[in-house]
């Protein structure tokens, strides 16, 4: 590493620039931190009279009635989780699936141009999948909806899971799916940059330990992504959270908590992006509300997400690649 | 490589946009034609720029009149963006805007100082019941029987209240799916107002969004809810009448205050709007009016204007434009089916333009 070029700079100069540098980064890293901080005060100061008003209750009641001003987001945040832990149980698996067979199977020259596909899906504003979504899905499913109501809605326990479906379809169900369409290329892309740096040594290794395929990628693959892989998830799961429209338009815009996966709900995004123009007074501020709520919760899914990822790289230090 | 990808995802975003512009372009399908005026009129001097924004139920028609007054007095640019009566009123307000449009009337937390402001009416237009029931037409309902449908209380198109308002019909055993707006809307506002005015057994009472059932479910805007009701067979809704009629729904026949049963027409509205008071400051209530020709659940819509708006240019400007909207532009009206004042309301309508001191 002996660059002659460097002494054409002279030293002072080289030194003020540094600091210059120094000062720039800080300020632009310190500059993200201040607008995530000023976002957080503002909105709980717009959010503060529906605090006020309902206390713990907008936290733990499910009533939303702008009709009499009553407003309880617990309903909302059911739906977000339900959506997203659908969304999750469809995409990760799917997703893993795509990025072994990206990593591990797959012939070279079909790589590049599978990569492409997948980031594509990643470019389609989430939009066109909502409409995709109320014009070719939800009416598609609702029969399918139909025949396992049928079918599974008399088992105990789990029937509850396949209650009656709402009419035209849009339902936790229909936003899970979309959602899940929607994190793939996400947990996709990030996982298969985990694969890539496992060492081939370790791959090389378990093969001459007489390992099949599979075995090869459970036993040298899994265990050294692990922790990269939790990452992928999470980065999918705050998309899923956060997702507006596609799930506004998808999910039915009925407040209730229910079992029932094919009945229609509502989730903390969509409920703002819906109500949100037309609002007036202590409904807005329930909005913005419902806001600092999700931005809380997304900080700390994305947190997570870091402190996991961290975790997984510094265990993999050391590891030649 | 990824450069590649780059241009790919520029590619799609483009024909998608492309897409989304092509889709717009249907929606706004300007009728062709409209009043040609004559050359030289009062109008044709109007020079400058108005912004304005609010309710997005009327949006059609005053689009329809501002292209159509460009072609009047080119000078004139007039802004006007959809974006919801409250927001609008807010933008109001604040005074970002010179005037505003609004479907409902000012509240105290609406952020609009109670004194500086006047009421213009401008249109008005009938919600229709639409309906997709396959072997029914001409289905007749009452501000009751509507409730109940609507609160879920009936659950089956053969339920002997809707049998009782459709005497010698036969309606099939088939599952009410009930579509409502999902978004914060005033044609939510004024259907559940109508229901709260006519309907003794409607709890849900009235606002932009209300705590609809469960069982219900909730499509964006107009379209949205069309479009429930077209894919579900049995499914009923609410809908503005131009996008109803574009959608190609039957219409519910609604019971009005003397007992008749209307189908939502321009003449029904009209007849409501000449059959409803009107208060001092120029509001009025359309809904569940007099008249047998009344179709009950008609909508208002108004223009805020500044009482004083200290630049004398710019009052002359509003003026000029909203004159231009309440009396040639109506001749726009019905192609957007929207109901034009009836001429007792226009000419208090116009009365109120001489109030703004400039």
């Amino acid at each position: 590493m002996t660059d002659t070029r460097i002494s054409l700079t002279t030293k002072g100069g080289g030194v003020r620039a540094d600091r210059l540098f120094r000062f720039s980064a800080l300020a632009a890293g310190l500059l993200v931190l201040a607008i995530l901080a000023l976002i957080l005060v503002t909105t709980s100061r717009e959010a503060w009279p529906v605090f006020a008003d309902e206390g713990l209750s907008f936290l733990t009641s499910k009533t939303w009635d702008p009709a009499s001003n009553e407003f309880g987001a617990l309903a909302f945040v059911y739906g977000t989780v339900i959506v997203s832990l659908i969304s999750l149980l469809i995409a990760v698996p799917v997703s893993l699936g795509i990025a072994l067979f990206l990593t591990e199977l797959a012939p070279r020259r079909l790589r590049a141009p599978a990569v492409t596909v997948i980031d594509l899906l990643a470019a389609i504003p989430s939009v066109v999948f909502g409409l995709w979504g109320i014009l070719v899905v939800a009416p598609a499913l609702y029969k399918l909806y139909q025949a396992l109501h049928d079918t599974l809605g008399g088992v105990p326990v789990i029937g509850s899971l396949f209650g009656t479906p709402v009419g035209g379809g849009r339902s936790f169900m229909t936003a899970g799916i979309i959602l899940a369409i929607m994190i793939i290329p996400i947990i996709t892309s990030i996982s298969r940059e985990v694969f890539a740096t496992v060492p081939s040594s370790d791959k090389q290794a378990a093969y001459a330990l007489g390992a099949t395929r599979w075995e090869m990628i459970k036993g040298a693959v899994f265990p050294h992504s692990f922790g990269g892989l939790v990452g992928a998830v999470m980065l999918g799961l705050g998309r899923a959270m956060g997702e507006t429209i596609a799930v506004a338009l998808t999910i039915g815009a009925a407040t209730q908590i229910t079992p029932n996966l094919f009945a229609g709900g509502n989730a903390m995004p969509s409920v703002i992006v819906l109500e949100f123009s037309e609002s007036t007074g202590e409904w807005t501020a329930a909005l913005i509300g419902l806001g600092v709520f999700l931005f809380v919760i997304t900080v700390l899914v994305n947190v997570l997400a870091r402190l996991v990822v961290n975790r997984a790289e510094i265990r993999m230090k050391g590891a030649v690649a | 490589m990824n450069r590649n990808v780059l241009s790919g995802r520029v590619l799609v975003g483009v024909a998608v946009a492309a897409l989304a512009l092509a889709g717009c372009g249907d929606n706004n399908n300007t009728p062709g034609g409209g009043g040609t005026t004559a050359a030289g009129n009062e109008f044709a001097s109007l020079s400058g720029t108005l912004k304005a924004s609010g309710a997005s139920f009327p949006n059609t028609y005053y689009q329809e009149v501002i292209t159509e007054l460009k072609t009047v007095a080119p000078g004139l640019t007039v802004n006007y963006n959809s974006i919801g009566s409250s927001a609008g009123k807010k933008e109001f307000g604040q005074g970002l805007t010179d005037f505003a449009g609004t479907d409902s009337t000012v509240k105290d937390t609406d952020g609009v100082a109670m004194d500086s402001f006047l009421y213009v009416p401008t249109v008005a237009a009938p919600i229709t019941v639409s309906y997709n029931l396959s072997g029914v037409t001409d289905l007749q309902l009452s501000p009751d029987t509507l409730a109940k449908i609507f609160q879920t209380d009936i659950k089956n198109w053969n339920d002997p209240a809707i049998a009782a308002d459709n005497p010698g019909k036969t309606l099939p055993n088939k599952a009410i799916t009930v579509a409502h707006r999902s978004d914060g809307s005033g044609t939510t506002n004024n259907f559940t107002k109508f229901l709260v005015a006519a309907a003794p057994s409607w709890t849900l009472k009235s606002g932009d969004t209300v705590a609809w059932p469960a069982s219900t479910t909730g499509g964006a805007k107009n379209t949205g809810v069309a479009q429930i009701v077209k894919q579900a067979d049995g499914g009923i809704g609410y809908i503005d009448l131009s996008d109803a009629k574009d959608s190609g729904l039957s219409f519910a026949k609604i019971k009005n205050k003397d007992g008749q049963f209307v189908a939502p027409t321009l003449e029904g509205a009209t007849a409501a709007l000449a059959g409803a008071t009107l208060k001092d400051d120029m509001t009025y209530d359309p809904l569940n009016a007099a008249g047998a020709q009344s179709y009950p659940i008609t909508a208002p819509t108004y223009i805020l204007v500044k009482k004083s708006y200290g630049d004398a240019a710019k009052a002359a400007l509003v003026k000029g434009f909203v004159k231009y909207l309440l009396t040639e532009g109506k001749t726009l009206a019905a192609e957007v089916s929207f109901a034009v004042l009836p001429d007792s309301i226009q000419q208090k309508a116009l009365a109120q333009l001489d109030k703004i001191t400039g």
